[in-house]
Order: structure tokens, then sequence, then C-alpha cells
């Protein structure tokens, strides 16, 4: 029995180090290799060994596919590929393509340079392994080899990030990466066709929230930041490099405009401008409304949003920063953090979903005492706020894509365990399929029932047509053919082809039966008898009187003839070949019955 | 429809259409019969013994009266020069089908219709000359008037209101995306490396497949190289959009292109380049760039004149996936694609809607400018021809294939300016046409008929037509050709459930077969087989039975037989099932088997067999079934 069995290496009831494997028809696929942000050890990155004990990688997986940058999604790569060992394709879009290898050099200068880690990858692996990508289209079939195709969508949630659909022959997989079902400030929503697939496996980060409208959320935004600003406070907001910043970027750009407001916003880490470019290179990844006017107006070059410095951070009164990372782990927001944490003026806004083990999550779970590197204890007494604006699909959102691809089974990655659960039951009410949730290293196995492709002759194919469009339910009518298989290639003909193909004679088997009928009226007369008679009963048959003498239902012959003995009695013989064997047995019983008594 | 291109060649025809009055161009004067009558010298000029229509230009459409345009389901765009009679077919015809394209064909296709509306609305002309498209006038007219084909349909240009209706019925595609048509073909568009977003297409069902190559490019410039694997195992190739200067080679071209621009700039001339704006111009501004400090030219000005030269610019920026790989890498780095950008943000290029404005006070000479329209009869180039033309200081290089020189400078004659022809056309030549077919090897070669002789102007150069077995198939216009493929097959798909059922026997090694019957259901051109329904329970006696209800479905058919009886092995069958008295005779063909008691008889030959028995269906059936043993179905 085909199957296609789905293990999460990461990412299982977890958010974090997403890593997928799919083995569908024969082919692995692993789906993301992504690395976890609240662990520093061994846990942070997949355990690759579960792929395979002692062969190699690249023997045993057909291809890689990103879904997009975000380290969680992408973050193992060099180390998958370069230390494990994998020489493989790996599928991701242009602008992911373009824009991983610089957060995979960020990472790992904060791993190495700052943390002073050894056996970390290095900037040369990083370049190896991205020389091993091949770069997608939307929508382009990729032939992976000759059966195995992936084909990505557009899933929204940040530059270049796509959902893919994995195939091979009848059976697919859809893997969504993460997704955003609403457009947003800079990037459009994530869509799907109804590709049915066997599968489809989702994120599920916000299984149970429902977010209220986005408008909402901006205003309240806004209106934090500005009461901050106002009474002389410091607001750090802390995002990564590339995507949520943008769009709240142009929020506090067009805000900061209209409401001709003085204090400084400052974008941390020499990234940003860089990371504007790419926006603008890649604006046709964007938003409907950004690409339409684009020529006019960049959105992406911001009046009042400066670079960044270190000395800034120290200067008296109020000011916005954006500083990287988003999840207060590490690096520039880190350091802001712990210079402004102690004064309840000063504001952090957390606009995104924090990983457990970081520093953000723990504030955001309400700890204000913070135990920090060298037994230090940090006092939070600024403002900590929390407002979603990570581009995730909500519930509403997944039921809305479950609901556009028609999956005939859902299964939930990228989420928490309890959340997880609450959505698996909304998914199997609604929709009625399986939904499933492994964790990691947890296998689910999927029978699956492919249909099998042959190659039907049109001759036969159109005789079947020709003979009325719409099946009738109640006598549904049946189609013969030959299936001639030989090596691989299967092909279904028409019988008397199949024989003519295969040098065959046809064996023609007839029957004829001798029906005895009392009547003394000449042969003739007889003839005519049966005619009517078999005319009114057989309404929807070709009933005929031929010149000879002899009566034809359909190909059945009819002959009547006179009894060698008994000259009140007339010999009715019927003669049929096998292929009209009901008909003429039909035939046969009811001649046998005798003719109604005739007015003539 | 495979593409929708508009033959913009019948403008030469038409007198330019100069942006303020040229006192020149009004006072030619009016054209007369050989007889002095001299009915149609407000519709005809005669300059420097030419003739011209005084009228808004007009353009020879695509043949639209042999077929009914209702029932095109599909048009399939190659590139931004093959769509630009999209808004007359679209929008007057009764269309309703949809539009493929790829997303910078469309982009820059809008750019080049917006350029084309904006040229000809922005100088409205009174006259409308029709007199002389009657058909007898016509004929009194000199040459190229004269021969001019199907003028009665020639139409003037399209309002941006129409554009924009054509360009919102067309659906976005991208490479190798495969495209349902309902249900019954698949198309795919590939890279053609002519331009940006340009594509060959494939059309194809499960058994065949044609591949419209159209507008192909195997050189290096900015667009993603040709996609050359893809086109295998065509049943049917059709090849257009041929190089229309097969002798000239583009790198020679540009390198001419570049030392005459040099050599008339150092001698203080002005330089004027008449071009689309979009397209060979990318590949000009970078051999500039690269060409400007060598040639010491770095403080000549180049002027890039369009109303949508900035739209242009900064597209070509923002196609990162189209482009060749070296542009993409850029990207990644990230830099803009085109070195256009550096040579703005230095001011060496600068860009301008029209002549009015900001241009005339920036405008200093000598300098370069690329404006359009390339047939010179309409758009700032107008402008330009009557500034520049009296003076031998000056040139005029023509880079775009798509017009004659030689006409499109005929209403500017006498002209004192140089003029230099570099036509710069990246499609395939007639060697790499051969090259790509030997690659390729597709089934049959169909191509328009002027690709399979040599041009009429070298009748001898054999080396200037296809060349290919077998020979390629050739149309002309309003010509009907079958394809010469006969389609055999089609897909299905069996169900499991029933593939579960069938049961194959061997019947010669290596060929297997199995009967089917099954239940066909087609849905949007897919074909399913499902098994058979179990014969439903006679459900008990509540109703009435209809007579009718017994009667056979004679379209039910058994399957067909194959094989032969042996005689002693079917007599010791029967014998083995309680018949006794058999007795056996021979015949010419065979054996007559007879059961005495019976009164039955079976004849018994290679191919047939026939059992002529008394109305007793026990035994019949008993019989029949004795004999199917012997038998293989079909």
């Amino acid at each position: 029995m085909p199957e296609i069995r789905v293990t999460p290496l990461g990412a299982g009831q977890d958010v974090g180090r997403s890593c997928i494997l799919v083995s569908i028809a024969g082919k692995n696929v692993m789906l993301d290799c992504g690395m976890h942000m609240g662990f520093n050890d061994d846990r942070r990155f997949p355990d690759f060994s579960y792929i395979t004990r002692n062969g190699r990688l690249t023997d045993f997986l057909d291809c890689v596919i990103i879904s997009h940058f975000h380290l969680d999604h992408c973050g193992a790569l060099p180390y998958f590929s370069e230390m494990v060992g994998y020489d493989g394709p790996i599928y991701m879009t242009h602008p992911t393509q373009a824009i991983c290898p610089i957060l995979l050099e960020d990472y790992r200068k904060i791993a190495v340079d700052k943390k002073g880690e050894a056996n970390f990858f290095t900037s040369q692996m990083i370049k190896d392994c991205m020389k091993k990508v091949v770069a997608v289209h939307l929508h382009q079939t990729v032939q992976v080899d000759d059966e195995l195709e992936i084909k990505a969508y557009y899933a929204g949630h940040v530059l270049g990030a796509a959902m893919f659909q994995i195939k091979v022959g009848s059976e697919s997989v859809v893997y969504t990466g993460d997704y955003n079902m609403t457009p947003d400030r800079h990037l459009g929503a994530a869509w799907i066709d109804k590709c049915r697939p066997n599968l489809l496996i989702t994120e599920s980060t916000y299984a149970t929230t429902i977010r209220d409208s986005k408008r909402c959320r901006e205003r309240d935004f806004l209106k934090k930041v500005h009461e901050a600003v106002e009474r002389g406070g410091k607001v750090l907001i802390p995002v990564f490099a590339l995507g949520r910043a943008q769009e709240l970027c142009i929020l506090l750009e067009t805000f900061w405009e209209r409401m001709n407001l003085k204090a400084p916003i400052y974008f941390s880490t020499g990234l940003t401008e860089k990371a504007n470019h790419y926006y603008k290179l890649f604006i046709t990844w964007t938003n409907q409304k950004i690409r339409k006017t684009f020529v006019q107006r960049n959105m992406f070059e911001f009046k009042h949003i400066k670079a960044f410095d270190r000395a800034f951070a120290d200067n008296p009164g109020p000011m916005v920063v954006f500083a990287t990372p988003g999840m207060l782990h590490a690096g520039q927001s880190l350091q802001i953090f712990r210079k402004w944490a102690g004064n309840e003026k000063n504001m952090v806004i957390m606009p995104g979903y924090c990983v457990q083990g970081t520093v953000g999550h723990k504030i955001l779970s309400g700890q204000r005492k913070l135990e920090m590197e060298g037994r230090q204890v940090l006092e939070v007494k600024m403002q900590v706020e929390y407002m979603s604006f990570s581009a995730h699909a909500d519930a509403k959102g997944i039921m809305q894509l479950v609901g556009q691809a028609e999956p005939e089974s859902v299964l939930l990655v990228h989420g928490e365990a309890k959340k997880m659960e609450f959505l698996k039951q909304k998914i199997e009410q609604e929709f009625r399929v399986n939904c499933y949730m492994p964790a990691n290293g947890e296998t689910v196995t999927l029978p699956t029932s492919p249909s099998i492709p042959v190659g039907i002759s049109l001759g036969l194919l159109k005789r079947e047509m020709a003979q009325g469009l719409l099946p009738d339910v109640k006598k549904p009518r049946l189609l013969h053919g030959t299936l001639i298989m030989k090596d691989s290639n299967f092909r279904l003909v028409s019988s008397e082809q199949a024989l003519k193909e295969l040098g065959l004679a046809e064996h023609q088997l007839r029957f004829t039966c001798r029906v005895h009928l009392h009547d003394p009226r000449k042969e003739q007369e007889t003839a005519v008898r049966v005619y009517s008679h078999l005319k009114s009963v057989l309404k929807d048959h070709c009933v005929q009187h031929l010149p000879d003498g002899s009566v034809t239902v359909e190909s059945i012959l009819i002959q009547a003839a006179a009894h060698s003995e008994d000259p009140g009695t007339k010999v009715l013989l019927v003669s049929w070949t096998y292929q009209d064997e009901e008909l003429g047995s039909y035939l046969t019983s009811l001649l046998k019955k005798g003719l109604p008594q005739a007015s003539s | 429809m495979l593409d929708c291109g508009l033959d913009m060649t019948s403008t030469l025809n038409f007198l330019p259409l100069p942006l303020v009055q040229s006192p020149r161009l009004s006072n030619l004067p009016g054209w007369s019969l050989k007889d002095g009558n001299a009915f149609l010298d407000k519709e005809l000029k005669e300059c420097s013994g030419h003739v011209f229509v005084d009228s808004v230009p007009e353009f020879c459409l695509p043949e639209t009266e042999l077929i009914d345009l209702s029932t095109v389901d599909v048009i399939l765009i190659s590139n931004y020069h093959c769509m630009m009679a999209l808004p007359y077919i679209t929008e007057h015809t009764g269309f309703t089908g949809t539009v493929y394209a790829t997303e910078p064909t469309v982009q820059i296709g809008r750019l080049l219709m917006e350029e084309l509306v904006n040229f000809i609305e922005r100088v409205p002309k009174a006259q409308s000359a029709s007199l002389w498209k009657n058909k007898d006038i016509q004929r009194l007219l000199p040459s190229p008037l004269k021969d001019a084909v199907e003028v009665s349909t020639w139409r003037r240009c399209y309002t941006m209101q129409e554009v924009n209706s054509a360009l919102s019925k067309i659906q976005l595609v991208g490479y190798s995306q495969k495209i349902e048509l309902f249900g019954a073909v698949q198309v795919t568009p590939l890279s053609s490396g002519y331009a940006l977003g340009s594509s060959n297409w494939i059309i194809q069902s499960h058994y065949e497949k044609v591949s419209y190559v159209s507008g192909s490019s195997l050189l290096t410039t900015h667009p993603q190289p040709m996609d050359q694997a893809s086109l295998k195992n065509s049943d049917v190739l059709i090849l257009t959009g041929l190089t229309q200067i097969p002798t000239a080679n583009p790198d020679g071209m540009v390198g001419e292109f570049c030392s005459n621009l040099a050599l008339t700039v150092r001698n203080g001339g002005n330089v004027l380049v008449p071009c689309y704006p979009s397209g060979v111009i990318y590949d000009l501004l970078e051999c500039l760039y690269q060409y400007i400090d060598s040639a010491g030219l770095s403080n000549i000005p180049f002027y890039f004149i369009s109303p949508v030269a900035n739209s242009s610019l900064e597209f070509s920026q923002i196609f990162a996936e189209w482009l060749c790989h070296n542009k993409q890498t850029k990207v990644y780095l990230p830099e803009p694609p085109f070195p256009h950008a550096e040579l703005i943000q230095t001011n060496k290029l600068k860009h301008y809607p029209s002549l009015h404005g900001d241009f005339s006070s920036d405008f200093r000479q000598p300098c370069v400018v690329f404006t359009g329209h390339p047939s010179l009869r309409f758009g700032d180039v107008v402008h330009f021809m009557e500034l520049w033309g009296k003076s031998s200081l000056n040139t005029v290089i023509f880079t775009e294939p798509d017009f004659s020189y030689l006409e499109a400078l005929a209403p500017y004659q006498p002209l004192a300016m140089k003029c230099i022809y570099c036509p710069i056309d990246t499609r395939l030549n007639f060697i790499q046409v051969s090259k790509l077919l030997k690659e390729v090897q597709p089934l049959h070669v169909v191509c328009p008929e002027q690709y399979t002789q040599p041009p009429p102007a070298q009748s001898h150069r054999m080396d200037l037509m296809i060349d290919c077995q077998p020979p390629a198939m050739s149309y002309r216009r309003a010509e009907v050709l079958a394809l010469p493929f006969k389609r055999r097959y089609e897909k299905i798909e069996i169900m499991p459930e029933l593939a579960d059922a069938l049961v194959p026997m061997e019947i010669k090694p290596g060929i297997s077969l199995a009967t089917v019957s099954a239940v066909l259901h087609t849905k949007d051109n897919k074909h399913v087989l499902q098994p058979p329904p179990r014969p439903t329970q006679p459900t008990g006696g509540k109703k009435r039975k209809r007579a009718s209800d017994d009667i056979p479905d004679c379209k039910v058919l058994k399957p067909l037989l194959s094989g032969s009886i042996p005689v002693e092995q079917f007599v010791q069958t029967l014998e083995k099932h309680g018949f006794s008295d058999i007795k056996v005779e021979d015949t010419a063909k065979g054996h007559i088997v007879l059961l005495q008691e019976a009164e039955t008889l079976i004849q018994i030959e290679e191919d047939s067999t026939h059992i002529i028995c008394d109305n007793d269906e026990v035994l019949r059936v008993r019989l029949r079934d004795l004999v199917l043993k012997f038998l293989q179905k079909f």
C-alpha cells in the first residue's frame, strides 16, 4: 500500500528549528532546516542523525526546500550541508536566496565572535552551502527529477516567503512554511489554488488566536509609541532586520510625517539600508499598492528613520529605536534593553512572537527580575508591551487556507501543543478530514491510494463518449476494453484493437436455438407475427423485418421454418453471437412463451 | 491564438506628426494624378518623389475576418512586442477568453502601448484621410501606396482606456508554470532569451507536444538565457520571429554604433538614436557605460526622452528573477542589475517625459538623444529630425530592425544629416536555427513561408533559409494548415479499487492483458474509470415490475473471444461433465461434435464455434461455459 510518511525533526508541537521529513512515493524531501533560538546547545539544531545512521544524507534525501529566510527555518542549513554533509539540491525563492546568507553570517558572527563558540560553521561554509541552492520562481513547476516536482506559492509573511507543493504522480503534499492570510503594509496575502493535496502541513503559531483588525492594532501601537515619546521616554522595538521592521518603519514614517513629530527614529545595524535595498529590488514580491506606486515613490526610502550608533543610546531625550534581534536573545537589542530597562519612563514593545528561553519570552510572561550572564540580576522597570505584528496566519487564516487548498488531511507544526489540540479539533469538525500533530521524532503515516494513469485509445474513448455525455445514475453504462501492459507502458484499447495488435484472430462463438411455436400459418406470416410482437415489446431496440423474410433484433437473426413433421408447428431459428448473449438468451425465453393471439 | 502583434510598418505611408507645426511639412505640395486631377491633394502630399498620406497614422491589424474571435479561448503572448494589437482584439471583437503573459511582458508591454498612445494623442490632428483607401482610387496611386494590403482594415491608435481594459484580461504566469486549459491541454511558457520576460510556449496534451518558438535569442544579453532543453520531443515546432537582418552580427553592430557615435560627438555633432523605450536600449546604455570613459565622452550628456522613460528604467531594475545570471548575482549584493542606475546617479544619463519642461532648460549640445518612435512618424524623434536634419555634423543611428531606415527617412528628404544603419537584432539567425533544430529534434517544423526560401534581395544566399529534415511546412497569411499528427491516445485514470480487481494474464513474454469493464466518468475533460456498481438486489415485491425492466441493454457487450478449441480435449471435457453418445465428424474446415441425445450439434472450426440446439437454456449455458473454458476473453 503506498503511503506518505511525515516526521518532524523540529517544530513538532514546538516553535523553532523547523525541519520536517516527508516521504512520498519513494521520494524523501526535507522541509526547512532551522535553528532554535531558545537553546544554545545541541538542541538548537535538528537531529540529522535521525535521517540516516550510516549512509550519506545526499543518498537518502532527494531535495531540501527552504520556505523563507527566518533563521528558525534556515539557520541550520550550513551546518547540515557542510558539516553533516549534503550535496543535493536546496530549493528556495530568489529573495530568500539573496537574504538568507546575510542572516546566516549575522548569526554566525554573534555565535562565534560575541559568544566565542567553537566548532560553528564558517563564512566559507555559508558560501559553499549557498552554491547548492537552486532558485525557484513563484508557480514555476520545478522538476527535481523525472517524477518529483515542486511548486512555490506566495506566502506573505516576509519578503520571498513561499509555500511549497511537493508532488509525485497524483500524490502531493503542501507545506506552508510561515504564512499570512491578510495583506499588510508591505506584503500581500498568501494564496494557493484548489490543488487538493493528500496532506497539508501548516504552521499553527496562532492556532487559538483570532486577531482583531489590523487597523486597531496599528492605532494602538502608534498611540503607545506617541505617549512614551511625549513623556520623554525611550522606546525600544526589538525586530528582525527584515520583515516586520519594514512594516513598522512604514507605519512610523507616515505617522511622524502626519503628526510632524521631531523625536528621532533610529534603526540599528548596518543592515537597514541594505535590507531596504532588497525590498526595492524585489518589489515584485511586495503588495499591490507598493508595486503600483514604486516608480513615483519608493516606500522603502525613509526620511525620518536614520542609522543608529551605539553611542546614541545614552543621549538624553526621547527616541525610538528599532534594534535586532527580535526576541531579545542576543546582540544590540539586548544591549539597549539592559541600558533602558531600569527607567519606568521607557518602553519596550515586542512586535512578534518570542520563543521560550529568550529574554523576550521571559518579560512577556511577566518576569521582572532577570538573571543575566555573570549572575547579575536586571530589574525591569520599563513598560513592557506586546503587539502581535508577526505575520502569521491566525486561526481564521489557517482555516481559510485549509478551505482554499482542500486537502485530504492536515498536519500541524510550528505551534504549541495545547493550542494545536484545539485547532486540530476545529479542523476535524469543520472539514471532516484527519488532522495530525506529531511531536519531534514522531512519524505520521498516511496510506494513499493513487489512481493509475493509463493511455486510452481515442477511438474507444470517443465511441464511449458518443453514447451520451451524462452518465445515467440508474443504468450506469459500462466501458469495455482491454488493458495492454507492456513494461511500464499501460494502454487501454478496444478489444478488437487489442486482438489486432497482438496478431490474434477472433474466435466467434455463435448459438442457434430452435424455438418451436404452435402456428398453423405460413412461415412468412409467422415471421410477420414474430416481428410485430418483438417490435411492441422491444421498444428501445432496433427490430427489423428483412426482405428475405427473416427478422433481426439488433444483430440477432430470427428465421421461421416449417417443421419437418408437424405442419401445425413452426420452428424459429434464433441465432446470435456470444457478444449478444444476454439479448439472445432473453429472446429465446420470450419467444418460448409464444406469440400473443394475433388480431391480424 | 499565438501572439497578437501589430504591423506598424503601415505608418510609414503617413506623414510624420510634428510636435510643433513644421513649416516644411505643412508646405509640401499636394499630389495629383498624371492627368492633373488634384482631387486627392488634401489627403496626399508629395516629398522628394514619395507620396504620403496626410492624416493620423494608422496600423495594420492581425487578420480578423477569417475567424470568429469570440471562439478564441486563449491568447498566448511571447514577448512585449507581440502584444501591441491586443486592445483591438480584446475590446471590439467579442473575445471573452483569457490572455496569458509573463509579468515583465505585461509591464513593459503596457509602457510601449502607453508611449504609443501618448505620442499620437498629444498632437491631435484634425484630418483623417479616407478617400485614398477606396479600392478604385488606390489602384491609381504610386507605389508603395498602391500595393499596401488590406488598407480598409487599417485602424487608428487605441485609447489608454482600451489599453487598460485589454491588460486587465491578462493572467500573469511564470516560466515553467504549467497552466491547465480546460483539462484538455497544458501550456507552459519557457524563457526565450530575447527580452525581459519573453517566452516560448509549449502546448501539450499527455501524448502530443507542440512548441511555439517565437522571438528567441541565444546571445547573452540581459534576459534569462533561452530554455532549449524543454523544447525536446516536440511533435511539431512552430518557428517564427527570427532575426530580420540575418546578415548583420549584433556584436559588430554595437561596435559600429559606439564608434559612429563617438566620431560624431567628437566633431561637435549630435547623435539621434530612434528607439523603443525598452529592450535593446538597456544593452546600448550598458555598452556606453563601459565605453564612454575610454572614448573620452564623459562630458557628453545622454538624454532619454519618452513619456515612459523613467518607468522603463525603474522597471528594468526590479525584474531580477527574469535576468541573466550575472545580473541576478548583482541583485543579491544588493545592487541594481543594470548600470544605467549609475549613469543616472552620476548625471551622465538624464531622462525626460518629453521635450517640453525641464528638458529645454537642461539641453546642451553636442549630445546623444535616445527617443521614439523608431518609425520616425510620431514621438519626439520627429522634432529632432527636423531640428538636426539640416546639418551634416549630426548623425542619426538606426538600431531597431523593425522599419526600413530608407523608408523611415523618406519624408525628411532632402537630408544633410549622416545616416548610419546599425540594426541590432538579437533573435535567432539561420545558423542558430539549424543548430537549435539539431539539438531539439522536432518531428515537424512549421514556419512562415518567407523562411523557407532565401530573401528576395539575396536569392543566391541558400544559407539564409531554414534547412531541416523533413522539410519545414510553411504557411502564409490567411492560410489553414493541418498539423501532421494524429491523436491516438488520451490519458485516463483507473481508480485503485478497479485496478485491484483486474486480472492480468501474460499473453506473450513481457505483455500482459486484462479485460476492463468499468464506468467512465468524465469531468472537465478528465477521464476516470470506476469499478462497475454491484448488481442491485431486487427490491421486494412492493413495486410492480415492468416488463421492460427485464430487457437487457444491448449496449452492454460481452468481451471478444480468441483462441481455438482442441476437439479431443473438448470431447473429453464433455464426457467428464456427463454427456454421452458423442459423435465427432470431420469437415473440410474442422469438426462437428454431435450430441445425439440432445439433438445438439457443435461446429468447431479454427476461428469459430457454432452451437445449434433446441430451446433448452440450461443445456445451452452448460455447453457455452465449457466452450469458454478453452477460449481467452478480451
